[in-house]
């Protein structure tokens, strides 16, 4: 067997069997099948708070209501005094009553008694007695279809054009943008995870000597290449495992509860395109990191030369909730196409905005181009640094050796 | 055709020469010493040699032919300061190990377990690294080094940590080695087992060769001129003998330029003396060391 993949089995195979590695694979569907069973238990336990008929009386001071006191499940009875309908509230005859009084048409205000503590008053019985008042104040002044739209003017549905004005496959909302957030965050532990395990591995055989003994066997690219691409591979299973797990749950989810969770899409090409960023973003920052494990003299130093480069990716997260006011602002172009911020800046605007086809061939030639930058630099320290042992080169040093290749 | 050739390689880091035209050869069935003190230039040589850092100049020629990928699969190497991988398993570390060097897993496999009988390791076979102690580990990475059957082993500091049985343990694998063919470079400061072992040695200090050839003939051209004795009775004044140094359990006796040995064993022959033990002395591989190394640092 060729020894690059000798040593992408071993990486790959050591990756997934880490324990981190297995529970932060696992704990993502996990977390969200819990969320989901969750959600059916509460709202199980919770029924809804008008289950059959309520009885609600009302004491009319005003005069003319009298008609529609059926409103849905709410059934509305007349007391002539407040003190019958106190009494039968006392009594438990009526849920609540509420008093209509002489200058209701001039004030508007209706006075609801209760034994209740509430906050404010039930929506079903609220929107009972508003429907009950507006059927009884329009009626014989409008034909009874316009008493319908009144009580209930507008229902808006928004519907997405393309720009050939066919009906857009994607219909945006918080629907679409709740998945590219969620995986914005996740992208940002893949890479950061796995570009960590290289690091750590690579300080751990050079701490322990270990890379003489590879580096008598195997050259230092076949060394760079199995390293990178086995940890890599082992991250994109785990992004693998997200991504089909999202698109199971989230059918599962939209089948159990409907409602909001239904409205929630992956947009179009976001899986082509998490996967995309994934394997460019890892490839940039796996380059990075063993240019940093090659001058570091532990790993703890490592991954604090490291988080240089992690802030950035993290910065896209930071300012999403701008994003989400103003989306069309330019900075989110610069974001989306400087190479540390651009993954996860791409898929948290593929929930928000359309991104112009440009910007993303721009993006990813950008994140390409600046692979093949970092890997030319980094194998110009690579060899010189990893056996060089205890310190820690100057950054002068570095800087010659870089020039000097 | 020789093991390794080393043809006035060049390194020098930050304008420091650590390895100064340095030329050398090992042949198949020696054990080459590479002796020399601290910061000698001696594991950068050998990391040239390995391929593990290209030198400045100069050019290192392994089994007859320049260092190449293939050409690794024939070379051992055991590094001075060791280390496994912790949380791998004894079997696994190896086989993976083997692998690199072109073996495949079942011949690995089987060669691993012989070797682990051989050194009594077999019982340890499936412990992590991180269990086992620092001298079984380092017998783990000996059995690394020579597990593919390599035509050249190089060996730095080899006995460095290692308790007095697992250090006749391996010399006298190393030994068997030599009688197999292969050739062997032992690195070490230790100069009695470099006595002990080596047919060859090349001494470097400050990254130059300052001895190198024969151990017998260079032991023996440092030869001061005096005998050993070890005896009963009186001794007298001896004619020729400039100098008497008493010893633990032996005279040393310094000859002036004059005298031979053999004359002074007729004159102690003829004094009636009886005579227990008589050698011509060469001085220790030690003292040829500071010597040699101190005359380069005064």
């Amino acid at each position: 067997m060729d020894k690059t993949l000798l040593i992408f089995r071993h990486e790959f195979l050591h990756t997934i069997k880490r324990r981190g590695f297995i529970i932060m694979t696992l704990i993502v569907p996990l977390v969200a099948l819990l969320a989901i069973g969750g959600f059916q238990l509460i709202s199980g336990v919770a029924e809804p708070p008008v289950a059959g008929e309520v009885t609600i009386g009302y004491v009319d001071k005003s005069g003319g209501f009298e008609g529609y006191t059926q409103q849905g499940k709410v059934n509305l009875v007349r007391f002539d005094a407040q003190n019958d309908a106190t009494e039968a509230l006392v009594e438990g005859d009526i849920k609540e009553y509420f008093v209509i009084p002489p200058d209701y048409i001039s004030t508007g205000v209706v006075s609801l008694y209760t034994l209740e503590k509430q906050l404010v008053a039930p929506e079903d019985v609220a929107t009972a007695i508003r429907n009950f008042l507006l059927s009884n104040l329009l009626e014989g002044k409008v034909p009874a279809a316009t008493v319908d739209r009144v009580e209930a003017p507008l229902n808006l549905v928004t519907t997405r054009l393309t720009e050939t004005g066919d009906i857009a496959p994607e219909q945006g909302g918080f629907g679409t943008f709740i998945i590219p957030v969620v995986f914005g965050i996740l992208l940002v532990f893949a890479i950061i995870f796995s570009s960590t395990y290289l690091l750590q591995g690579l300080v751990e055989e050079k701490e322990n000597r270990l890379i003489e003994i590879l580096l008598s066997s195997v050259s230092a690219r076949q060394l760079l290449t199995g390293k990178v691409l086995g940890i890599g591979v082992a991250g994109l299973v785990q992004v693998g495992v997200w991504v089909i797990s999202a698109s199971l749950l989230l059918s599962l989810a939209s089948s159990t509860f409907g409602g909001f969770i239904s409205t929630i899409q992956l947009p179009a090409n976001f899986l082509v395109l998490a996967v995309v960023y994934f394997i460019l973003g890892y490839l940039l920052f796996a380059v990075l990191s063993a240019g940093i494990g090659a001058i570091s003299s532990s790993s703890r130093e490592g991954q604090q030369l490291i988080g240089i480069f992690t802030l950035p990716l993290l910065i896209p997260i930071w300012f999403m909730s701008l994003l989400m006011l103003f989306p069309n602002n330019p900075i989110w172009v610069v974001l989306t196409i400087f190479p540390v911020t651009a993954p996860v800046e791409v898929i948290i605007r593929l929930g928000v905005s359309e991104i112009p086809a440009w910007q993303l061939a721009a993006s990813i030639a950008v994140l390409a181009l600046s692979i093949i930058g970092a890997l030319l630099l980094t194998s110009r320290v690579f060899r010189t640094y990893l056996l060089m042992y205890g310190k820690r080169p100057r950054f002068g040093e570095i800087i010659r050796s870089l020039r000097s290749g | 055709m020789l093991a390794a050739e080393v043809n006035h390689i060049f390194k020098s880091y930050a304008d420091k020469a650590v390895v100064n035209d340095l030329s050398f050869s090992v042949a198949r069935g020696e054990i080459f010493g590479l002796i020399g003190p601290n910061g000698a230039g001696k594991t950068t040589a050998i990391r040239m040699m390995m391929d593990i850092i290209k030198p400045d100049a100069g050019d290192v020629i392994i089994l007859g032919e320049k260092l190449s990928e293939a050409s690794k699969n024939k070379l051992g190497y055991l590094p001075e300061e060791r280390g496994l991988y912790r949380k791998l398993t004894v079997i696994d570390s190896i086989i993976y190990l083997a692998s690199l060097k072109g073996m495949d897993r079942h011949s690995a496999e089987e060669k691993a377990n012989e070797l682990l009988n051989q050194t009594g390791m077999l019982p340890h076979k499936r412990k992590k690294i991180e269990e086992l102690s620092q001298g079984m580990g380092q017998i783990i990475q000996f059995i690394v080094t020579i597990i593919h059957d390599p035509e050249l082993v190089i060996l730095d500091e080899p006995f460095a940590g290692l308790d007095p049985v697992n250090t006749e343990l391996l010399k006298g694998m190393f030994v068997d080695l030599r009688n197999q063919g292969k050739a062997v470079i032992l690195s070490t400061h230790r100069m009695n087992e470099v006595e002990e072992l080596c047919d060859r040695i090349l001494m470097i200090n400050n990254g130059r060769a300052v001895l190198y050839g024969n151990l017998i003939e260079i032991k023996s051209s440092y030869r001061s001129n005096s005998v050993i004795l070890d005896f009963d009775g009186e001794l007298g004044e001896v004619p020729g003998v400039t100098e008497r140094r008493t010893h633990k359990g032996y005279v040393e006796l310094v000859l002036d330029g004059n005298t031979t040995p053999q004359q002074v064993l007729e004159r102690l022959v003829s004094t009636g003396i009886v005579i227990n033990r008589f050698e011509v002395a060469t001085p220790p591989l030690n003292e040829i060391f500071l010597k040699v190394v101190g005359k380069k640092h005064g």
